[in-house]
């Protein structure tokens, strides 16, 4: 079917505040013997080593265009960053890795050339190795989920941190395809993250429409990020010198056997229309006959 | 009456009320140094992060290290030890504060990536190239990258570009459209005028400089230039000397009310065995080097005069480009004694440049430059290039009108000045670029004789005064201040300047007023009306502000200082109906009832466009204009 793709307006992320209907607290509800998780392997646990999924996205500030033949966004010239969901997700990773209860962060992009310099970003922000994936063209989630999982099968990581949506499409897809080809469990919209490395579990609190919904996931899982779950630290300019040094591992979707091709098209990008003046009405009969004749709804 | 805009705040771009207790405690904080703070949480890290006015005494710090021998281009880390100072709670911003942060030694450090800075860069890495020995070349820049903060007509005279990259054609540097038409107007409310072209634009470009800086960063890196985007400077460090030796940046992470966010991250001191300062017009840390070694004074130079460019970017109608259609606009929107004029220049890709620059000694304290711009779009001259276009991005900035009058003795103990924080800007040709860039140049080279022979840093000056930047300013002396005097006389002057002294004039003219002390009181100027904005071709300041992709964090002490708290609504809004709200071109300074009905000045920093015009144009030079966290203000690509 035809797919219509609207640009949303920047400026904000989607500031989620929980419906206050019949909850007048966040409740809790434990889920761990709701979720499966078919634990395939379990890593040694002192030597965890998490993957963080970064992305090289329009920087949020810059205001985005629609090129002239409605066939993208203008990128030509534009200010890219690593997406913020991202750099909340790096910045857990790198939380739990400081807390003793992982031994390596590895971030990993996928994308054109240039995405180069949004994981130097993340080395420069603590993490440990850096993995790319060369790719060009529109990838799709199922794409991404399916690098990923060739990805997870060499490095072997016990927990997968992503970023909840990319700002660019705000798919919000890529973690929980991630998990479904793992089979692994699945924390999405986590804002706490608390690893147990005894017990080999992670508890998520999950922002849900309804509140706060914690969630028990046995390692390895895929957890993706919401706003609120950390302030992402800056990468300090001795870091960003110490960052030249480490190590990247390039690959392409060749190497990993996987196709990237897309059942999915995107046909044509449009900007919102804009919205119309309101006009005010002097009269209920005056309202009546615009909402009739004008805008043909009663 | 001033008229108060309150607008809808987008959560980027919205208002940020101050109270007036931590409005108290920050300025309390700027108002002398020699004070220790009392409060506790505002002293440390609002020490370092608010306050650049004196210059930070570094302590003994790698001291024998840093005059070293270099090898290799990788700087040394290494953390300060052995300061041996007390670490009480209240702290002297000064002395403490260089000595908790990391280190970084580079043989040069430059301050600003912009054409200058990046040429000197770019000239040090050739020069040890030819010579074969290798040194550390360091730029940080406070834009979030090379460019962001890049603004500027442009038409320009690529005589720099051709000695300092002589392939740059080759090299795919965005230059490409090439003047191919050069009108000059005198615009009326309703006509325009033909005059004869006074510019020789013939071998010249219509560019992007903002894209040009952008392709002269990736140049500097091919040489192994470290080029550092998102980090401000925001502290000179000297030695006991009182030689500068280096920068400190900005500390990352402090909280509006000056506490520590979780995320926070002390700034780190970079050290240079030179140090060169590239800021642009007006540039912080410039300004203070100027005063503390009396830079003026020291060659009887005059204070600096500014203008303020406001400029759009259109993407136009196919049938109205003409690619390197170069306009020039005297005359109206401006008053016969305000100086300024527009410029209109159709750049590649349907794209065209507008904007209009203002003149800050302009004397009605109603006069907004912003409003003036939206005006000058609906002339009739104007209007039908723009009709069905779009605008893609905005900006202002203030620029240097001085000259050599006012260009201050660019060396110091430790380093130099260069570029447009000492004012190179040729004023009738309205090209500052080449000259910017050439001075950069020239300050690499004494740079390097300095560092690898011991010559003396003031062979910049001299080279400057023998070069062609120095012959170009001096003919182009006489031309603004010639206006000083009038509209009539100016143009009578330039015309005898131009077309019978050939710049061989015997005298050279003074300039006026500093322009803060021009603005007249509001009581001998009544209120000026401009016309709403129409949304088409005119517009309001939010939606011209989402347009530069201006950006702070919002939780951050406000950059903007005033010296005195007070000032504002016992000064500059009685006498002179606070013109800040008017000249502003980010909406920054607004004057809003409180509840008790008076009005109070509300400084909404987030909006801030870094132009400095606050800096030049307050009536009483309350308004400091600091440097915010790194990575912050506007974003532009095609400016």
């Amino acid at each position: 079917f035809d797919q219509e793709k609207k640009i949303k307006n920047r400026e904000s992320f989607s500031f989620w505040i929980p419906s206050q209907s019949n909850v007048c607290c966040p409740f809790k509800l434990t889920l761990s013997s709701l979720i499966v998780a078919r634990v395939e392997h379990l890593s040694p646990p002192a030597k965890m080593k998490i993957m963080v999924a970064v992305k090289r996205v329009i920087d949020y500030a810059v205001k985005i265009r629609v090129k002239p033949d409605k066939s993208g966004v203008e990128t030509q010239n534009v200010k890219m960053s690593m997406n913020p969901f991202c750099e909340i997700a790096l910045e857990e990773a790198l939380r739990i890795k400081e807390a003793g209860l992982a031994s390596e962060v590895v971030a990993v992009t996928i994308g054109p050339k240039q995405s180069i310099d949004t994981l130097r970003t993340g080395l420069a922000m603590g993490a440990d190795r850096g993995i790319h994936v060369e790719a060009t063209g529109d990838l799709f989630p199922l794409a991404v989920a399916k690098l990923f999982k060739a990805l997870v099968e060499i490095e072997k990581p016990g927990l997968i941190i992503l970023g909840k949506q990319a700002i660019d499409n705000d798919c919000n897809q890529t973690g929980q395809m991630v998990a479904g080809l793992l089979g692994w469990p699945q924390g999405t919209f986590a804002s706490k993250v608390v690893l147990d490395k005894e017990k080999q579990e992670v508890m998520v609190d999950r922002e849900v429409d309804g509140g706060l919904e914690t969630v028990c996931l046995n390692l390895p899982a895929v957890i993706t990020t919401d706003l609120r779950l950390n302030q992402p630290r800056y990468a300090t300019l001795p870091n960003i010198m110490k960052a030249k040094s480490k190590p990247v591992k390039k690959y392409t979707p060749e190497e990993l056997n996987v196709g990237t091709k897309s059942d999915l098209e995107v046909v044509e990008i449009t900007e919102p229309p804009k919205r119309k003046a309101g006009v005010l009405v002097s009269s209920v009969d005056e309202l009546i006959d615009k909402l009739r004749n004008e805008a043909h709804v009663i | 009456m001033n008229r108060l805009v309150s607008f809808r705040s987008k959560s980027r771009i919205g208002t940020t009320p101050c109270s007036s207790s931590f409005y108290a405690r920050l300025l309390g904080s700027s108002i002398d140094a020699s004070r220790t703070r009392s409060t506790a949480n505002a002293s440390d890290s609002l020490a370092t992060v608010s306050r650049c006015s004196s210059l930070v005494p570094a302590r003994t710090l790698t001291g024998s290290s840093l005059f070293g021998s270099r090898n290799g281009s990788s700087a040394r880390l290494s953390n300060l030890t052995g300061h041996g100072g007390s670490q009480g709670v209240a702290r002297r911003f000064c002395s403490d504060a260089a000595a908790e942060r990391e280190s970084m030694e580079y043989d040069v450090v430059i301050v600003g990536a912009g054409p200058a800075g990046l040429s000197a860069a770019i000239r040090l890495k050739q020069l040890c190239g030819e010579k074969g020995v290798d040194l550390s070349v360091c730029v940080v820049e406070k834009g979030a990258e090379v460019g962001a903060h890049i603004i500027s007509g442009n038409v320009f005279e690529p005589r720099a570009l051709d000695e300092l990259l002589p392939e740059w054609e080759k090299e795919e540097a965005p230059i490409s459209v090439s003047v191919s038409s050069d009108k000059f107007w005198f615009l009326t409310k309703d006509r325009a005028f033909s005059l004869p072209s006074p510019f020789d634009n013939k071998n010249n470009y219509v560019i992007s400089l903002s894209q040009l800086v952008r392709w002269m960063g990736s140049k500097a890196e091919e040489y192994g230039v470290e080029i550092y985007p998102g980090f401000a400077a925001s502290e000179i460090l000297c030695d006991d000397n009182g030689s500068v030796i280096g920068i400190g940046t900005n500390d990352m992470g402090v909280a509006k009310n000056g506490s520590k966010k979780e995320n926070f991250q002390r700034g780190v001191a970079l050290k240079g065995r030179v140090t060169l300062f590239a800021e642009g017009c007006r540039g912080s840390l410039s300004e203070k080097i100027i005063k503390k070694y009396h830079l003026r004074e020291k060659r009887n130079a005059q204070h600096q005069t500014y203008a303020l460019g406001i400029k759009e970017v259109w993407e136009i109608d196919e049938s109205k480009h003409q690619p390197g259609a170069v306009i020039h606009t005297l005359g109206w929107p401006l008053d016969q004694k305000t100086y300024g004029g527009s410029f209109l220049y159709h750049m590649s890709e349907r794209q065209v440049a507008i904007g209009l620059v203002v003149a800050l000694n302009y004397k009605n304290p109603y006069l907004s430059p912003y409003e003036e711009f939206q005006k000058l779009k609906h002339h009739p001259a104007i209007k039908p290039i723009l009709e069905d276009g779009t605008v893609i991005q905005y900006g202002a900035r203030t620029l240097n009108e001085g000259g050599i009058q006012s260009v201050p003795y660019p060396v110091f103990p430790g380093g130099a000045i260069i570029g447009c924080s000492a004012g190179f800007l040729n004023v009738p040709k309205i090209k500052g670029t080449h000259t910017a860039m050439k001075s950069g140049m020239l300050a690499a080279e004494a740079a390097f004789g300095t560092l690898l022979e011991g010559s003396n840093l003031d062979s910049y000056w001299t080279t400057l005064q023998n070069s062609w930047v120095w012959e170009e300013l001096h003919k182009a002396r006489n031309y603004r201040p010639a206006f000083d005097h009038g509209f009539i006389p100016g143009m009578a002057i330039s015309a005898v300047e131009h077309y019978l002294f050939r710049g061989k004039s015997p005298f050279t003219l003074k300039h006026g007023k500093p322009d803060h002390e021009a603005t007249n009181v509001a009581r001998s100027h009544s209120p000026i009306e401009y016309p709403k904005p129409d949304g088409v071709l005119s517009f309001d300041v939010p939606t011209s502000l989402h347009r530069s992709n201006t950006n702070h964090d919002h939780d951050q002490p406000a950059h903007l200082k005033l010296r005195d708290p007070e000032m504002p609504t016992q000064v500059n809004l009685p006498e002179y109906d606070g013109p800040e709200s008017r000249y502003c071109p980010a909406r920054v300074y607004e004057y809003v009832p409180e509840e008790s009905g008076q009005l109070k000045l509300q400084i909404n920093a987030q909006n801030c466009l870094h132009c400095k015009a606050c800096d030049i144009k307050d009536p009483k030079q309350n308004i400091e204009w600091t440097v915010p966290e790194g990575g912050g203000g506007p974003g532009y690509s095609v400016m």
